[in-house]
C-alpha cells in the first residue's frame, strides 16, 4: 500500500498542504443568519448588477475566488489551477467562472459535498507535488437551484417541513504547498450510500447514512476515538439529517458522542423560515471559509473534521422515482 | 342567490379536503397532482349528475375550486354531445370553459412580460 | 447464491432505516394547515360568490356571471403572483390556495415567469404550459370521454 494511503478509504498528507488564505459571501438572507457578520461580504441583492440568476451565481463564485487570491495580496492567474463546482446542470456557473478568470480549470460535483471533494483533490495536488498553489471553491445560489430542482418561483406551494433552503453563498480557499497555518492532514473518500429514501424535499434523511459510513470510516482507518476532533462539522444535513446522524453514532457505537454540528442547522436562525435549515454547496463553502476557518484561526477550534454530504440526485431521476444516491467526505484541517 | 356564508363553507370544505390529502401523502402528491386530480374528480363527479346540486347550495364555493373546472368542463361536453352528437363530445368541453383557459394565458403571459420573479 | 442474500440484507437495512427516519421526521402542522387552508379556500370562493351575486344583480344571467367571476379571480391571481404575495400566502394556506381556480392561475403565471429570460417564444411561450398543462390534458380527455358516453347512451 502507498506511504499515504491510511486503512479502507482514507489518505494522510505527508507534507501538509496549508490553508493559506481563504474568503466567503454570502445572500442576503445569509447575511441575517447567527453568523452574519462573519462572512468577508454579504450581498443586499441576489442579482450581483447580472440579469440571470445563473450568471449572478457564477459572478459569485468568480467575485469569492477573486477575494481569496487577493486577501494575500495575489492576483488570480498568480494560482495554477482551479478546482470548483456548484449545483447547476452541467456545473454551468464554476465553468461560466472559470471562463473570466483563465486560469486552468477542473470542474467537480459532487452536490453539497463539492467544497470537501475539491479540498481532498486540491491537496492531493499538492502533496503529490503537481502544483503549489491550488484553489478549492464552490458556490450555490437560492434562486437558481430552486427552478432546477424544484417549483417555479412564484409558485405557491407549501414546503415541506424537513426541506433544505438552498443557501445563495460561496466560499473559496487558497491551498499553497508547505507554508505555516492551518494543515489539511488527512481526508476520506466517501462511498456511495443509498438507503432508498427518494424525497427531495428530504434530503438530511437521505444523506445522514452517507455522512456516518465516512465519519466512522475516517476515525477507523486513522486509528482515532470518537472525540478525538475538537468539532466534526457536517455540511449540510440540516435538522433532520443531523438528528439521524446522532442516532446513527449511536448505533454505529461512537462513543464518547463526537462534538458535532452541521453546517444547515448553524447557517440560518430558526426564525428565517427555512425548515430543516440550509443546503447547497456553497453553505458548507462558506460556512467553513466564514466561520469556522476564523474560529481555527484565533485558536478556538484546533481539530476539525469538515465532513461535506452530498445528494446526487438529478431533477431527471427524481422525477422517474428513484432514490437518492448520497456521498461523503471528509477532510481533517488541523492548526499546527 | 347564493349566501356568501355558503359559499365560503363549501369553498372552505373543498380546499381542506385537498390539504388532508397533501398532509397525509406527503411527499407523493404535490400541488400539480392536486389540480389535475380535483379537475378530474370534479368532471366525473359532474358526468355522474352529483356535482350540480353542490354548486346549488355553495355556489361560487363549488364553482371556484377547481373541481368546479372539471364540472363545466363535464357539462359543457354532455349539452354539446346533446345538440351536436359526436362533435359536441370533441368541442363541448373546451368551449365552456374556453373564457377561463385563455384568460389565464393571456394574464399569465402579459405577467411574465410586466413582472419578474422575486426582485 | 451470495447476491440476494445481500440484497436481502440491504432491503433490512433500508427497512429499518426508513423506520428511523418516519421517527424522526417533523409531522406536518395538520391542525394549522387545515385551518389555514380552510379559511383562505373559503375567502377565495367568497370573493367570487360576491362578484358572482354583484354581477346577477346587474342583471347577467348566472352561467355568464360564474364565467365572469373565474375571469375576474383568475386576473386577480395573476396580478398578486406578478407581484409575489401569491406564493408568501400560499405558503401557509397550502390547498386554500392551490384548490381555487386562483392556483391554476397561479401555476401557469409562475411558470410563464420563471421562463422569461430563456426568451418570449420558447421560454415563457412553452414553459407556461410545464404546471397547467397536464391539468388541461386530463380536463380534456375527460370531457371528451364523458361527451362520447352522453353521445353513446342517447
Amino acid at each position: 500500500m502507498s506511504a499515504k494511503k491510511k486503512g479502507m478509504q482514507s489518505v494522510v498528507f505527508l507534507n501538509p498542504p496549508c490553508l493559506a488564505s481563504w474568503a466567503s459571501i454570502v445572500g442576503p438572507k445569509e447575511g441575517e443568519g447567527p453568523w452574519g457578520n462573519s462572512f468577508d461580504v454579504k450581498l443586499s441583492d441576489y442579482l450581483l448588477g447580472e440579469n440571470t440568476w445563473e450568471k449572478a451565481e457564477s459572478k459569485l463564485l468568480q467575485d469569492t475566488v477573486t477575494m481569496a487570491m487577493s486577501k494575500q495580496g495575489l492576483g488570480v492567474d498568480e494560482a495554477e489551477i482551479l478546482l470548483a463546482g456548484d449545483l447547476l446542470n452541467q456545473i454551468a456557473s464554476a465553468n461560466f467562472a472559470a471562463r473570466s478568470l483563465n486560469i486552468p480549470f477542473l470542474g467537480l460535483f459532487g452536490a453539497c459535498s463539492t467544497m470537501a471533494e475539491s479540498l481532498i483533490l486540491g491537496a492531493m495536488l499538492l502533496d503529490g507535488g503537481f502544483y503549489q498553489r491550488v484553489i478549492a471553491a464552490t458556490s450555490s445560489h437560492h434562486y437558481s437551484a430552486e427552478r432546477q430542482f424544484r417549483f417555479a418561483i412564484e409558485q405557491g406551494v407549501q414546503r415541506s417541513p424537513s426541506a433544505q433552503w438552498t443557501a445563495t453563498a460561496s466560499g473559496a480557499v487558497v491551498l499553497e504547498a508547505g507554508g505555516a497555518g492551518l494543515k489539511i492532514t488527512a481526508a476520506t473518500v466517501g462511498k456511495i450510500i443509498d438507503m432508498e429514501q427518494s424525497d427531495v424535499n428530504n434530503m438530511g434523511a437521505a444523506m445522514a447514512p452517507a455522512a456516518a459510513d465516512t465519519i466512522k470510516m475516517h476515525l477507523a482507518d486513522m486509528e482515532l476515538a470518537s472525540d478525538h476532533y475538537d468539532l466534526i462539522v457536517t455540511g449540510d444535513l440540516g435538522s433532520v439529517g443531523a438528528a439521524l446522524l446522532r442516532q446513527l453514532f449511536v448505533r454505529d457505537g461512537l462513543v464518547p458522542a463526537p462534538n458535532y454540528s452541521d453546517c444547515g442547522i448553524l447557517l440560518y436562525d430558526e426564525k428565517q423560515d427555512v425548515h430543516a435549515g440550509a443546503s447547497g454547496c456553497g453553505c458548507s463553502a462558506a460556512m467553513l471559509c466564514g466561520p469556522l476557518l476564523a474560529k481555527m484561526q484565533r485558536g478556538e477550534l484546533n481539530k476539525l473534521l469538515f465532513v461535506g454530504t452530498g445528494a446526487l440526485m438529478s431533477p431527471t431521476t427524481s422525477f422517474q422515482g428513484e432514490s437518492i444516491p448520497c456521498i461523503a467526505h471528509a477532510v481533517a484541517i488541523e492548526n499546527i | 342567490m347564493v349566501p356568501l356564508y355558503m359559499a365560503f363553507i363549501i369553498g372552505g370544505a373543498l380546499c381542506l379536503i385537498g390539504q388532508i390529502i397533501m398532509d397525509f401523502t406527503k411527499p407523493k402528491i404535490t400541488p400539480g397532482h392536486i389540480l389535475v386530480g380535483y379537475i378530474t374528480i370534479g368532471a366525473i363527479i359532474s358526468g355522474m349528475g352529483f356535482y350540480q346540486p353542490l354548486v346549488d347550495i355553495g355556489g361560487a364555493g363549488a364553482a371556484v375550486p377547481l373541481s368546479g373546472f372539471g364540472h363545466l368542463l363535464a357539462q359543457g361536453a354532455i349539452e354539446a354531445a346533446d345538440s351536436k352528437g359526436i362533435l359536441g363530445a370533441l368541442s363541448g368541453g373546451v368551449a365552456s370553459t374556453a373564457a377561463g383557459i385563455t384568460a389565464a394565458i393571456v394574464f399569465g403571459y402579459v405577467a411574465a412580460v410586466l413582472f419578474n420573479p422575486k426582485d | 447464491m451470495n447476491m440476494p442474500q445481500n440484497q436481502q440484507l440491504k432491503q433490512a437495512e433500508a427497512a429499518e432505516y426508513k423506520a428511523l427516519v418516519d421517527q424522526v421526521n417533523p409531522k406536518p402542522t395538520y391542525i394549522k394547515n387545515c385551518v389555514w387552508a380552510f379559511v383562505i379556500g373559503g375567502l377565495i370562493c367568497m370573493i367570487g360568490q360576491i362578484i358572482t351575486n354583484g354581477l346577477i344583480k346587474s342583471g347577467m344571467e348566472l352561467k355568464a356571471a360564474s364565467s365572469l367571476t373565474s375571469v375576474s379571480l383568475i386576473f386577480l391571481a395573476a396580478l398578486f403572483t406578478g407581484l409575489g404575495l401569491y406564493d408568501e400566502l400560499a405558503k401557509r394556506a397550502g390547498a386554500g390556495t392551490i384548490v381555487p381556480i386562483t392556483g391554476f392561475a397561479n401555476a401557469i403565471v409562475a411558470s410563464a415567469m420563471e421562463f422569461k429570460r430563456e426568451g418570449y417564444i420558447f421560454g415563457v411561450g412553452a414553459k407556461i404550459f410545464s404546471v397547467a398543462g397536464p391539468t388541461l390534458v386530463f380536463g380534456f380527455v375527460i370531457s371528451v370521454i364523458i361527451g362520447l358516453i352522453k353521445v353513446i347512451t342517447d
